[in-house]
């Protein structure tokens, strides 16, 4: 590895079983002279316990407001080829399926005009690349643009719609993620590419409320599918699990957050009024248990990590709406909700601590939503009663 | 209705604010929206503004930027950038 003052303490990150980051880096290195300075950079970091990057500023691609992140060394003589790293986020496909020429094609781009170094994938979901200079921004776009790639969302852009791999390999999903995910990509391409919002905005598809994607914790709009009739029960193959030692009563029925279900040795009984559509016991006993057929989703809003302000969950705002193309209801809703949060928010407030900060109902009252029960998220916390005497 | 004000009216308006601006106030493009609506009155709506940030970032008059949340700014060398390369 590259010369050094500092004593070697990435090679402890090495160990364990788990894939290792610096083992990539060291790879790397043999042919990239950026990702060997990037390992001694590094290494002076963990040896002085001080990060030596500066973010920011004006990199892009022309017309472009998003997709890159500038990053400069602030020790460029130490580390001369990391003095510029830029990362690019580049969209990915819905549910992350690619050919694998694709992604040798993606590759190729980037060992010549990057660090080779790459980060499959970010938290919002897009390929991240990291490493490379300003000079280098337009021809790789040119490059990955010809290929069929475009760049993400980053700063106050929608950022990357992403999803679960929803009914392209799971028998779960209660509506296309994929296809929305692709239209609401191609719809919103002015608000991904051109940032308008006070901040950033995300949206995650989920085919059902097992929530592979996380959409309920990591999107400021979550949507989950869901069904509204009753859960598809075959009692024969109930019995056949607990024949084969499932104990349905402590493992299903005492494990149902809502308590809403009933094993009396030979038939279970579900009171669908009061299911909270967990997906517990399907998962459990997904031979046995569907599903119902009136599918949906549910829409949510407003969850998000940690940055400016602690983490949201997202809550109910819509409780079903039925997911077809071309999707103007979820479109209708979306305009109305970006509309008033782009002219009311403040600079750096997502739109959950929007929603906090005026308050549910008149947030709903300006985006035009009546409000539902189902937006409840627990009953109210103050004794004061408030009633009318007739 | 009013006489709508053109796009390439707008754009240069909005580019003389930042361009007075710069080094002192950043605007996000909801700012020149806003700024837009209080000069022109109704006769500017959403679209016109959206069309003339658009015609500025494509002409390479102004540039976004990122500085917590994303700017609209003049082409110019920021601090934090290194030479290059
Ligand atoms: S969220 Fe549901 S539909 Fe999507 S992959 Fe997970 S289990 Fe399947
Ligand atoms: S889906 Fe969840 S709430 Fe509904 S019956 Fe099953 S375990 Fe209970």
């Amino acid at each position: 590895m590259p010369e050094q003052k500092f004593p070697d303490k990435l090679q402890e990150l090495k160990s364990g079983a788990w894939p290792s980051f610096v083992k990539e880096i060291e790879n790397a290195a043999q042919t990239s002279p950026m990702a060997k300075d990037l390992y001694g950079q590094l290494n002076q970091s963990y040896n002085e316990k001080i990060g030596h990057w500066k973010h920011g500023g004006i990199v892009g691609v022309l017309g472009y407001g998003g997709g890159v992140i500038g990053r400069y060394s602030d020790l460029p003589e130490t580390w001369p080829n990391v003095s510029h790293f830029h990362t690019m986020r580049i969209n990915q496909p819905a549910a992350w399926f690619y050919r694998a020429e694709d992604l040798r094609k993606v590759c190729d781009i980037w060992e010549k005009r990057g660090s080779g170094l790459t980060n499959m994938h970010g938290s919002t979901g897009d390929i991240i690349l990291l490493g490379t200079t300003t000079p280098e921004l337009e021809p790789i776009f040119n490059e990955l643009t010809a290929i069929g790639f475009d760049l993400g969302g980053s700063g106050s852009c929608m950022r990357t719609p992403s999803c679960c791999v929803g009914p392209a390999r799971c028998e779960w999903a209660m509506y296309d993620t994929l296809a929305l995910t692709y239209d609401l990509t191609m719809t919103y391409q002015d608000e991904l590419h051109r940032p308008a919002f006070p901040y950033k905005f995300k949206f995650k598809m989920a085919g059902c409320p097992n929530d592979c994607v996380a959409s309920i914790a990591r999107a400021d709009m979550s949507i989950i599918g869901i069904w509204r009739d009753e859960i598809q029960i075959d009692q024969d193959a109930v019995r056949e699990y607990a024949e084969r030692g499932l104990n349905i009563q402590s493992v299903v029925v005492g494990r149902c957050p809502t308590r809403c279900m009933a094993w009396d040795s030979k038939e279970l009984f579900i009171d669908n009024e009061n299911c909270s559509r967990c997906m517990h016991c399907i998962n459990v006993m997904h031979r046995a248990l569907r599903p119902g057929n009136d599918r949906g989703a549910t829409l949510l809003i407003g969850s998000k990590a940690p940055i400016m302000e602690g983490a949201l969950l997202s809550s109910v705002l819509v409780p079903f709406l039925e997911i077809v193309p071309p999707y103007d209801d979820i479109k209708g809703l979306v305009n109305n909700i970006w509309e008033l949060w782009a002219e009311e928010g403040k600079n750096r407030e997502r739109v959950g601590e929007f929603i906090q900060r005026v308050g549910l109902a008149n947030f709903l009252d300006a985006i035009g939503l009546e409000p539902e029960p189902e937006m409840i998220a627990f009953p109210r916390e103050n004794p004061y009663v408030f009633y009318r005497t007739e | 209705m009013p006489d709508m004000v053109s796009v390439a009216e707008v754009a240069d308006t909005m580019f003389k604010l930042v361009k007075q601006a710069a080094g002192l106030k950043k605007y996000k493009a909801m700012d020149l929206e806003k700024a837009m609506r209080e000069l022109y009155g109704d006769r500017v709506d959403k679209a016109v503004s959206k069309a003339a940030i658009k015609e500025l970032i494509d002409s390479g008059r102004c540039v976004y930027t990122y500085f917590g949340g994303s700017y609209i700014e003049i082409p110019h060398t920021e601090a934090a950038a290194n030479p290059q390369g």
